[in-house]
């Protein structure tokens, strides 16, 4: 098997071994990224001539020692271009600093080449809303690969990556996960250092792994979390070796399924790929339980105020002034803050940013951003009251399976409406993992794959991760 | 859902408070795109709060403050490097203040 296509884990071993090099992996990644990615579109920028560098060098006893990892281009890598997918920033910022955790993925020996595509500062969920670069979805590219991490879900699916970073605001690692086959972990906010991420709505952000199996998420895991002097609300934590108890099964735990989640507006075939994983999950021995999340119908609009708020408040900072690009001869400074961002936002970033200020402009303030974060608190205690009963929550992680190339684009409404099993757990600040459960045959006969959601409690990734790896194994379709 | 409020937000007013520059055509479609996402989000006002215990709401949950001490900054030149103009070490803008 080409040395692109294997798990982090498997190639760890033939590292060690001597059977591989750095060098090798590094190679057959290029050659990969060359014959595959014209069609595929993941990636932004790659640089190989330095990972063939930092290949020579890798210390093999660190734990990510010779791997090479795929960024998402919104997180910091001293020295690489990060872009956002935004012409804003395209060819005029160069990171001057690491990301957290790139400093990790540094320390424990990761390699670090290329940065994959993404919606326009995180905002979207098909990657159509990139500046820079087209994305399709690896098992099937008249379909999207689903955003906005999709460039990272998109490498990691078609072997062009041997894994990937990506960032989850609203399910912008799950989604994606789900739509590629492929697994993505959203941590639990707190989990994992925000520091060096290009902030959106800074109190749903968190940046998590996307991977080809459950064991190398949590391998990624244990890299990059920690608390962090630098990201206030990082939290201390003990140290936990998520690897270690992922084979222990589900026996005896408690699952819980939302009714508010399983009702209309569910593509049946996925609702039956949903349904046969959890009655393996059942027969595995877990004890499944209705459970209601009563506020889940207000979560789209709640989301949809508290992350527009924020995001027009974050990206005040991109103004023409101290990085970006600047529009030519500014009549004065507001003229140059006015038509620098013209220029340098697409259309959902503009919309975003003038849906976030309406909502906190004085006289509308109260109606909409105050009782947003009201509700938010309303949802936040329907989980905590569902986590009293149950280990951890199923469901699906979208509506549907990846929809064609287009078919939403004029309809923002309709994008955030498919939002609905993602954001809740951002908006409460769990954690969840999008695991691949099966494929249901689409119309084009394409084969494409379904995500089972695994919702937990707050930094409950220990649990998520052994009932993802039950499924995987119950699964096992590669 | 409910439905659409396009009389509710004047998109050209709004965005220049957010200090974007809309094209006619680009205003006509995010007043209509923006005018049903308002009319969505309005569902929020269906939420009776007199019955939930609103004390403990806050959603902004305390956080720890770091030890109020200097630290190295990033690198002036780095920084620098990353303006689209610059002049003597400063970031160079059009006038501000009026002479």
């Amino acid at each position: 098997m080409e040395l692109s296509n294997q798990s982090i884990t498997s190639l760890r071993q033939q590292l060690i071994s001597g059977d591989v090099s750095s060098t090798d992996i590094i190679n057959s990644l290029a050659h990969a990224i060359e014959t595959k990615d014209a069609e595929i579109g993941a990636y932004i920028s790659h640089d190989f001539d330095a990972a063939q560098q930092d290949a020579k060098t890798a210390d093999l006893t660190l734990p990510l020692g010779g791997i090479p990892i795929a960024i998402k281009d919104n997180i910091n890598v001293k020295g690489h271009p990060c872009s956002c997918a935004s012409h804003f920033l395209e060819g005029a910022y160069t990171s001057p600093y690491d990301a957290t955790v790139i400093q990790k993925l540094r320390s424990a020996g990761a390699i670090l080449y290329g940065r994959t595509n993404m919606d326009e500062f995180a905002m979207g969920s098909t990657t159509e809303n990139s500046a820079l670069a087209n994305t399709v979805n690896p098992h099937d590219i008249t379909r999207v690969p689903g955003g906005s991490s999709g460039g990272s879900a998109a490498a990691v699916a078609s072997h062009s990556a041997i894994a990937a970073l990506g960032s989850d605001t609203g399910g912008s690692i799950r989604q994606p996960a789900s739509y590629c086959g492929v697994v993505g972990l959203k941590p639990s906010y707190g989990r994992v250092s925000r520091y060096g991420l290009v902030a959106f709505a800074s109190s749903l952000d968190q940046i998590g792994p996307i991977t080809q199996n459950v064991e190398d998420s949590a391998l990624l895991l244990n890299v990059i979390s920690g608390g962090d002097p630098a990201d206030s609300t990082s939290l201390d934590q003990s140290e936990v070796d998520f690897t270690e108890r992922l084979n222990d099964g589900v026996s005896g735990m408690k699952l819980g399924l939302p009714k508010e989640y399983f009702g209309d507006g569910i593509d049946p075939a996925v609702r039956d790929k949903v349904n046969e994983s959890i009655k393996k999950l059942e027969a595995a021995g877990a004890e499944i339980v209705e459970i209601s999340l009563p506020h889940t119908e207000y979560a789209v609009a709640t989301y949809y105020i508290i992350a527009p708020a924020e995001a027009s408040s974050n990206l005040s900072r991109f103004d023409g002034v101290r990085y970006g690009n600047r529009v030519d001869d500014p009549r004065e400074i507001i003229d140059l803050y006015r038509r620098s961002r013209e220029q340098g936002f697409g259309p959902e970033v503009k919309r975003r940013i003038i849906l976030g200020t309406y909502v906190l402009s004085s006289g509308y303030y109260d109606a909409y951003y105050n009782k947003a974060q009201k509700v938010r608190n309303l949802i936040k205690q329907d989980f905590a009251n569902a986590y009293k009963k149950v280990d951890a929550i199923l469901s699906p992680v979208t509506p549907s399976v990846a929809p064609k190339i287009g078919a939403d684009k004029d309809n923002p409404l309709q994008q955030y409406l498919a939002d609905i099993f993602t954001i809740s757990a951002n908006l409460a600040g769990i954690c969840g993992i999008s695991v691949p459960c099966g494929e249901i045959t689409a119309d084009s006969n394409s084969q494409l794959p379904v995500g089972l959601q695994i919702l937990g409690p707050h930094m409950g990734e220990q649990t998520i991760l052994k009932i993802a790896k039950t499924v995987e194994d119950l699964t096992q379709t590669k | 859902m409910s439905s659409d409020r396009t009389e509710q937000i004047d998109v050209r007013y709004v965005a220049n408070l957010a200090r974007i520059e809309l094209s006619d055509e680009e205003c006509t479609v995010f007043q209509k795109q923006l005018g049903a996402i308002i009319g969505y989000i309005d569902t929020l006002k269906d939420v009776n709060l007199d019955t939930v215990n609103t004390e403990n709401l806050d959603a902004v949950e305390d956080t720890e403050l770091r030890e109020d001490i200097s630290r190295t900054s990033l690198n002036q030149d780095d920084l620098l490097r990353n303006a689209p103009e610059s002049a003597k070490g400063q970031i160079r803008v059009p006038k501000v203040v009026d002479a």
